[in-house]
């Protein structure tokens, strides 16, 4: 190991044997070197990998954009079909709504005829039969007066009193009125 | 190596061999270059391909849903860009390739860095002085272009007192200097302390009665050092894209 560090330390111009840093005599070599390295380095991402990046990149941010108003588009789709079902489910209902009101009306309209024909009848019906009663009424007051005269006529008779039929009728109508 | 070297029983140290850069052909007292095909050279060359394999292989099927390689390349870009964006501002954008070269660079060269036998290309102040001082004159250069002789406002604290602005100014221009080499060191330092702790508990290793202890220290320094490559490219970027924010808006 002594001999290689010998011999590269002739090699070195004057460099410190502790450092190869320091040693002078390699910095042409690296510095030739790095800067080929670096303009390598700078036409390769310069010239390929960076625009390729930025473009794959700007693909990709393309996409998404792209995507996202796909989507958008499709939702505000979505949206009005929800409208249009809602709106017919709607206007189902409000017709369905009219027609049983109308069936209502109409059956209320029909019963309100029956009725009233129905109310008629009643009305005449309870006329008659006011009307009957009354006669049987008066029939019943005449029947009542007679038999009140042909009683009064026997109670008279058998009073021993001569019966004035006439007088009795009068007396009992007098009677029968007070 | 002598001062590394300890003690008897053939217990021998060489933390800092691992940064000695050699050339990759031929033998070890060839003479170094500039053009020599050196060690340097294959690490930075693998962080070359490891950085097309991370961002351009990953990509190319270019799919809208990532996979896994893609997700990382995009969330490296993700990272980076808005890292930019934040600190610099949307005027600041169109730098961000460069920054974004700094930054895959830093990362792949400190993580290649961590396996084992490996060169680490940032352990060395030749490499983050180039960065640094890159980074230094680039931004100096943009902020006159860019503002003109206005850009000497950076240094001219306008919000504090009168009599202490030119005190404040000496200091601002102190530290604009000092940018540079703390930019680049902060980087070096980092990256060679960590290689060379975990080597001295390698060596240790080597005397079976402490071997255990060693090892877990290895694993644990290791572990950390994982987490100081990514934070050490991080902070880079970060300083770099603060710097030119400094000179596109140099009024405090």
């Amino acid at each position: 190991m002594a001999e290689n560090t010998n011999a590269l330390g002739e090699v070195a111009v004057g460099a410190p044997p502790g450092m190869p840093q320091l040693d002078i005599g390699t910095f042409d070599n690296q510095v030739f070197w790095l800067l080929i390295t670096l303009v390598a380095i700078y036409f390769v991402l310069s010239r390929v990998a960076l625009p390729r990046i930025a473009a794959i990149l700007a693909e990709r941010q393309g996409t998404i954009t792209n995507d996202i108003a796909a989507a958008e588009d499709l939702k505000s789709q979505a949206e009005a079909a929800e409208a249009a079902y809602d709106k017919a489910l709607a206007d189902a209902r409000a017709e369905a709504q009219r027609i049983a009101g109308e069936t209502k009306a109409a059956i209320q309209a029909d019963l309100d005829v029956a009725i009233e024909k129905a109310d008629a009848e009643i009305a005449a019906k309870a006329a008659e039969s006011e009307k009957a009663i009354a006669e049987i009424r008066a029939g019943a007051m005449e029947a009542v007066a007679e038999v009140a005269k042909d009683t009064a006529q026997d109670i008279v008779a058998a009073m021993g009193g001569t019966a004035d039929a006439a007088k009795i009728a009068a007396a009992v109508d007098t009677r029968m009125k007070g | 190596m002598a001062d590394d070297a300890k003690g008897g029983g053939g217990l021998e140290f060489h933390p800092m061999d691992q940064f000695i850069v050699k050339p990759l052909f031929g033998d070890v007292g060839d003479p170094v270059h500039w053009y020599t095909i050196t060690n340097a050279t294959l690490w930075l060359a693998l962080a070359v391909l490891a950085i097309i394999g991370l961002m351009v292989l990953t990509t190319s099927k270019r799919a809208v849903v990532p996979g896994r390689g893609q997700s990382i390349a995009e969330l490296m870009y993700g990272f980076v860009y808005k890292m930019v964006e934040d600190v610099t501002g949307k005027d600041g954008i169109k730098y961000f390739p460069y920054i974004m070269t700094l930054f895959m660079f830093i990362l792949c060269a400190n993580f290649l860095g961590l396996i084992p036998m490996s060169f680490t290309t940032t352990s060395h102040i030749a490499v983050t002085a180039i960065l640094g001082f890159g980074v230094f004159f680039a931004v100096t250069i943009l902020g006159f272009v860019k503002n003109g002789a206005s850009f000497l406002g950076l240094f001219w604290v306008s919000s504090a007192p009168l009599p202490l602005r030119p005190v404040l100014a000496i200091i601002e221009i102190i530290s604009y200097f000092v940018r540079p080499v703390s930019h680049s060191i902060r980087l070096a330092g980092n990256m060679m302390a960590g290689h060379a702790v975990l080597k001295v508990f390698a060596g240790f290793a080597q005397v079976a009665a402490i071997a255990p202890v060693a090892i877990i220290g290895v694993m644990a320094i290791y572990g950390l050092e994982v987490l100081v490559s990514a934070i050490q490219a991080y902070v880079f970027t970060i300083l770099t894209c603060v710097y030119l924010k400094d000179a596109l808006h140099p009024h405090h």
